[in-house]
């Protein structure tokens, strides 16, 4: 195994190097869901209740899954999602 | 210098044939009163028989010794080197070991070979991993599970094409392209107007993929986008599609292997590749200028990769930089604000005054009919039109004087309605006095005193600027077509070293 390498950092440096999640939505009014099961031991029965409270109140909702939990989603999945939904639920498990 | 114990040390490699001769002269050092230790950079079972080898695989005694050439040896005393020989020579080892009739039965010299921290990318590497290479800017961390190409996409650095991470061993050896210090601030990059460092336009070039060599023409270039005429955050903000168009003029475009002929303006190059694209990167990268952010251009153009080109200096017109005032000795970069390029296509003429009307005719449309201000163009001639010129001695000077006359656009023809165009100038505007005469976007700025439909308007108010590039086969020359106003001028920069 080769050793982790280390960058000279190319930036100004103003902001961190471990960089800061993405801002939640300041709202979640009409935004379209995405529920992806990643095909762990039920993982679908969390989904089903979020799916559930989100369509009692009136979100779209989509539902996905990977056909294994340990494959990396595939390009396509990850393109069709980005494309239909506003805002994703990943469902770990066990 | 890491401390060595007092007494003889020797530092070889099995691999070395002057090492592998005076093995014996090793082993008996080794037995003799003095304290000894080789150091062994390939194979600590070399020297044969002897118990005090020091393996040295990973070069830090080497690297601390400062040593150039295997075998060496050296005596410290009182915890200093006082004494050195390298190679082997009978005199100089007896001498540094007080060991007299050393190797009776070998040659009284032989040369040694480079010591293994000598070999290709070794210094830098050796200097970073002993910790006597400092940098300024942070380290970022790449776990070895990750790609460190795709690393550095994900971090946002990239203009699209992959970049050459920018480890530590990488900029080491970029700074030592310039002598000037890692820690010398440039300027102010726009648009965030930090302090940039040489250390960080170093790393700007390693991620560009440029060699060391190509270092000094990128820092002049950099310094050339930030002489305030240059209006560098005009050219990063504007919705124009203009971004910086390097031309190197000098010795230096030969002795880094520019390519000034045959597609000159195309790919293929190294140097003119990556040089524009090591500017382009540390505007992105460091100055904040990023597409869709503050750099709102509506469609850009492919030289905002990078665009960059030498000048060829093969024939007798004076040189941009010579223009410039400059010695035909010095090296140069002129920065322009540049688009795409414009063919300038004419198989025909044979005759100076026929080329330059043709030049004219395609450098008259340039932006728009009606459109003189804001405008600017960097004509390139190539080999077959400029002999037109040459046999007709005609200089530079000439032709651009003779394009400058021939650039001059009646008022009537900038009318509003002119061409079935409606910018322009409303037809009331005839006769108007200076103040009063509507505006249009691109309009001529220095109009006459009272507005009529003979006057003469220069399409080009400052001129045009003429290099000389390309390929010997094809009559075709080239318009570089960009911005120039009093806020963006292009600029010139003697390289330095």
């Amino acid at each position: 195994m080769s050793e982790d390498l280390i960058l000279l950092d190319p930036t100004p440096e103003r902001a961190p190097v471990v960089r800061a999640r993405r801002a939640r939505p300041a709202s979640i009014d009409a935004a379209r869901f995405g529920l992806l099961d990643i095909n762990k031991a039920r993982g679908n029965v969390f989904l089903d209740r979020i799916e559930q409270l989100l369509r009692s109140r009136g979100h779209p909702v989509n539902r996905y899954a990977k056909a294994r939990f340990s494959i990396l989603a595939p390009t396509e999945l990850k393109q069709k999602i980005a494309r239909e939904c506003d805002i994703v639920v990943e469902a770990l498990a066990d | 210098m890491k401390n060595f114990p007092d007494g003889l040390v020797a530092v070889v490699k099995r691999d070395c044939p002057t090492c592998a001769l005076i093995e014996p002269v090793l082993q008996r050092l080794a037995a003799g009163a003095a304290a000894f230790v080789a150091y062994s950079q390939d194979d600590p079972a070399f020297p044969s028989g002897i118990t005090q080898v020091i393996d040295d695989s990973g070069l830090e005694g080497s690297f601390h010794l400062n040593i150039d050439i295997v075998p060496t040896l050296i005596r410290i005393r009182d915890g200093r080197e006082v004494a050195r020989a390298f190679g082997w020579h009978r005199g100089e080892w007896e001498s540094v070991s007080g060991v007299p009739h050393l190797g009776a039965d070998l040659p009284e010299s032989r040369p040694g070979c480079g010591s293994k921290t000598q070999d290709p990318g070794m210094p830098s590497r050796l200097a970073v991993r002993y910790g006597e290479a400092r940098f300024r800017s942070r380290g970022i961390t790449v776990p070895a599970s990750v790609d460190p190409i795709e690393y550095c996409y994900e971090r946002g650095w990239s203009d699209g094409l992959p970049v050459v991470p920018p480890t530590r061993e990488r900029v080491l050896e970029m700074l030592q392209g310039t002598r000037r210090a890692a820690s010398e601030v440039i300027g102010q990059i726009p648009t965030d107007l930090i302090e940039c460092t040489v250390e960080k336009a170093a790393i700007s070039a390693v991620m560009a993929g440029c060699k060391p060599e190509y270092f000094p023409v990128v820092l002049a270039a950099i310094e050339a986008v930030l002489v305030p005429e240059y209006g560098l955050h005009g050219v990063i903000c504007t919705t124009n599609f203009v971004g910086p168009v390097i031309v190197v003029n000098g010795p230096i475009a030969r002795a880094i292997g520019m390519n000034c002929k045959i597609n000159a303006l195309g790919q293929g190059n190294r140097a003119n590749a990556t040089i524009g694209r090591a500017l382009q990167l540390l505007i992105r990268n460091f100055g904040g200028g990023r597409p869709g952010e503050i750099d709102r251009a509506v469609l850009g153009n492919p030289g905002k990769y990078t665009f960059c080109f030498a000048e060829d200096e093969d024939d007798p017109w004076d040189s941009l930089a010579v223009e410039r005032g400059f010695p035909a000795t010095a090296s140069t970069v002129t920065l322009f604000s540049g688009e795409g390029v414009t063919p300038v296509m004419d198989e025909i003429s044979r005759t100076p005054e026929s080329l330059a009307r043709s030049f004219a005719a395609v450098l008259r449309v340039i932006h728009h009919p009606k459109h003189t201000y804001t405008v600017s163009a960097v004509l390139v001639v190539t080999p077959e039109h400029a002999a037109v010129f040459h046999a007709a001695g005609w200089s530079k000077q000439r032709l651009k004087s003779e394009l400058q006359g021939l650039l001059q656009i009646p008022v009537r023809e900038m009318l509003r309605g002119h061409g079935g165009t409606e910018p322009g100038f409303p037809p009331d505007a005839i006769g108007r006095q200076g103040g009063t005469i509507p505006t249009y976007p691109g309009m001529p700025v220095g109009l006459p005193a009272t507005l009529r439909p003979d006057d003469l308007i220069p399409k080009y108010p400052n001129g045009i600027d003429i290099v000389r590039a390309g390929g010997g086969a094809g009559k075709f020359s080239g318009i570089i077509s960009g911005l120039g106003s009093i806020t963006i001028q292009s600029i010139t920069k003697e390289i330095v070293s």
